[in-house]
């Protein structure tokens, strides 16, 4: 269990708390110069809060009120820099030794495996690209055998298709990673993909914390984030690709036709549905070009600021979030408990909003040495 | 060719390079990337022999190691020589003339280390000593290979300080450079022309082999 608080007024006035179970993934989001980045620093011991306190497994690494300070070096935490930082005078295996107490090529060839980079062990940094040295980075960060595992935006310096691969590749990681793991991003749709926890920061404050399901649903949360893509996460079971480009997924409550799944048959998946792109029935709709119709049940209803509402319907054991106007909501007199079928339109479901889901792989150990 | 002089210079330019490459590697990585206060002062003080006459530097010097002053009998009681017009005053003084071409390039390449590459080197759970030795030196190698470089083929040349400091004093104090002067003084144009052609000899190697040196490392690097 890794405990944090942190108190400061420079940099940035910073008061925030959070706890993360070992084995779970907390995203800390917030607009940047929220402090979500110096947050994590103090976690590694590379900044000092004016008060707070930092413990993981029992072991203290920071109490300002016991005068309780660990050198960065002291502290058994693996880091992922936003630029990488890799060491350049050193090739891709030599980077994931120089973590390591007691330096093993072997183990350290077999964490590079790890994160599928395969025979680029003696390449150096400036020979590998940017999803490569992302991944040089994971594994030398893991070679520290870490206590707490902390991700500062990792994502962000690769492309689009790099950064969604590195995400699957983390999904399937995470059956690998039993420490408590903090990522920071300012990226929503990354936290709600990866993560188990989210906090929101604000101005230094933490705005919401919880499950990220429950999370993404508050408006509060929501508004400290700028954002109006509010979504939800729903597994579906690949079924079929059909010839027309499409694929036929079931879930909870219905059928889903979304653009080609790159996945096979069979294949558990979570698809983002953004809740401004859902429409709301009373009765089983017919004549529509909408494909995707799921049957629900309206679970509650939270009024928003301006004109709309946020309504939570229940799919099978799984929650879609609906964003529509609170005149629509008094015209389909929703209430909760009610059937109402959940309207979704294919090509509203972007490919990158569809993720593994979680730990295709058996789970095994990060290779000991 | 007063091969005696040439010797001494050369011990001269050792001395001073083995005492000066601790001090450029501590100085220039705190100056890289300390921030404390005075720091522009001791900048302004690294350089100020820079801009100062070589005989005005040195006549300052001949005056602070007098035996009648502090730092005279300190050496004195220390070592049981004196300062001035001794190869060990002419060591302090070379120490000290060289200290911007030591520290200088040193600066610059350890500016070259990123903060996030220090930061990773601990988090990787290095100690300071440890994050010098694997990470810090081999990437701020070529600015404190060009500091030693620099200041080994300076002190050969020096020639105020030198004189001023340490006289002319045969197999004691007597430079390269002052061994030339002397001959040309003397009307020996040749063996001050045999003596030039081997400091210009010296000095264009240590050229080509910092060169060199920094071509491979940027290569490793590239």
């Amino acid at each position: 269990m890794l405990e944090v608080t942190a108190r400061a007024a420079a940099p940035i006035p910073l008061d925030a708390a959070f706890t993360v179970a070992p084995g779970e993934l907390l995203a800390l989001v917030g607009p940047s110069g929220a402090g979500k980045t110096t947050l994590l620093r103090a976690v590694a011991g590379l900044w000092r809060p004016d008060a707070g306190r930092v413990a993981v497994d029992g072991v203290t690494w920071l109490d300002t009120g016991a005068g309780v300070d660990l050198a960065p070096h002291r502290r058994r935490v693996g880091v992922v820099f936003q630029s990488y930082a890799l060491f350049p005078h050193m090739s891709a295996v030599q980077n994931v030794m120089a973590a390591m107490d007691a330096p093993d090529g072997r183990a350290a060839a077999r964490l590079l495996d790890l994160v599928n980079l395969h025979g680029l062990a003696d390449r150096r940094p400036a020979q590998l690209s940017g999803g490569q040295q992302q991944r040089v980075a994971l594994a030398r960060a893991l070679a520290r055998r870490p206590q707490a595992l902390l991700l500062d935006e990792p994502f962000s310096a690769v492309d689009r298709a790099t950064r969604e691969k590195l995400h699957a590749e983390v999904v399937a990681l995470r059956a690998h990673l039993n420490m408590p793991v903090v990522l920071v991003t300012h990226d929503v749709h990354e936290a709600q993909l990866l993560a188990d926890q989210m906090v929101v920061l604000a101005q230094g404050r933490v705005v919401r914390a919880g499950a990220t399901a429950e999370v993404m649903s508050d408006q509060e949360a929501l508004r400290a984030l700028g954002i109006r893509e509010v979504a939800a996460m729903l597994p579906a079971t690949v079924a079929e690709h059909l010839p027309d480009d499409l694929t036929r997924l079931t879930a909870a409550g219905g059928t889903l036709y979304l653009p080609r799944v790159n996945a096979g048959i069979g294949a558990q998946v979570r698809v983002r549905i953004l809740a401004h792109e859902v429409i709301l029935a009373r009765s089983h709709p017919a004549g529509l070009s909408a494909q995707n119709i799921l049957a629900g049940r309206v679970s509650r209803t939270v009024p928003g600021a301006g004109p709309a509402v946020m309504v939570h319907v229940a799919v099978g054991g799984h929650e879609v979030l609906a964003r529509i106007t609170r005149r629509a909501a008094a015209q389909l007199d929703l209430q909760p408990g009610m059937e109402v079928y959940v309207i979704v339109k294919s090509m509203s479901v972007a490919r990158h909003h569809i993720a593994p889901a979680s730990a295709p792989m058996p789970p095994a150990d990060i290779p000991q040495y | 060719m007063d091969w005696t002089a040439l010797w001494l210079s050369l011990k001269l330019a050792g001395w001073t390079v083995a005492i000066l490459l601790p001090v450029s590697v501590l100085a220039g990585r705190a100056l890289a990337w300390r921030d404390f206060r005075g720091k522009r002062l001791a900048e302004a003080v690294v350089m100020l022999p820079l801009v100062l006459p070589p005989t005005v530097f040195g006549f300052y010097l001949l005056v602070a190691f007098g035996r009648e002053t502090f730092v005279g009998q300190m050496w004195q009681t220390l070592f049981g020589g004196q300062l001035v017009f001794s190869f060990q005053g002419l060591v302090v003084a070379s120490v000290i003339f060289n200290l911007p071409f030591a520290i200088q390039p040193a600066q610059r390449g350890f500016e070259a280390v990123s903060r996030e590459l220090r930061e990773a080197a601990a988090c990787c759970g290095m100690s300071p000593w440890r994050s010098l030795w694997k990470v810090e030196l081999p990437l701020a190698w070529p600015g404190v290979m060009t500091a030693m470089v620099l200041t080994f083929a300076h002190t050969l040349g020096e020639f105020g300080i030198v004189l001023m400091v340490g006289g002319a004093i045969p197999g004691e104090t007597k430079t390269i450079a002052i061994a030339i002067y002397d001959r040309v003084q003397a009307f020996d144009d040749r063996s001050a022309a045999v003596m030039s052609a081997v400091l210009v000899g010296i000095s264009l190697f240590a050229i080509a082999v910092t060169f060199a040196l920094s071509a491979r490392v940027g290569r490793k690097l590239g």
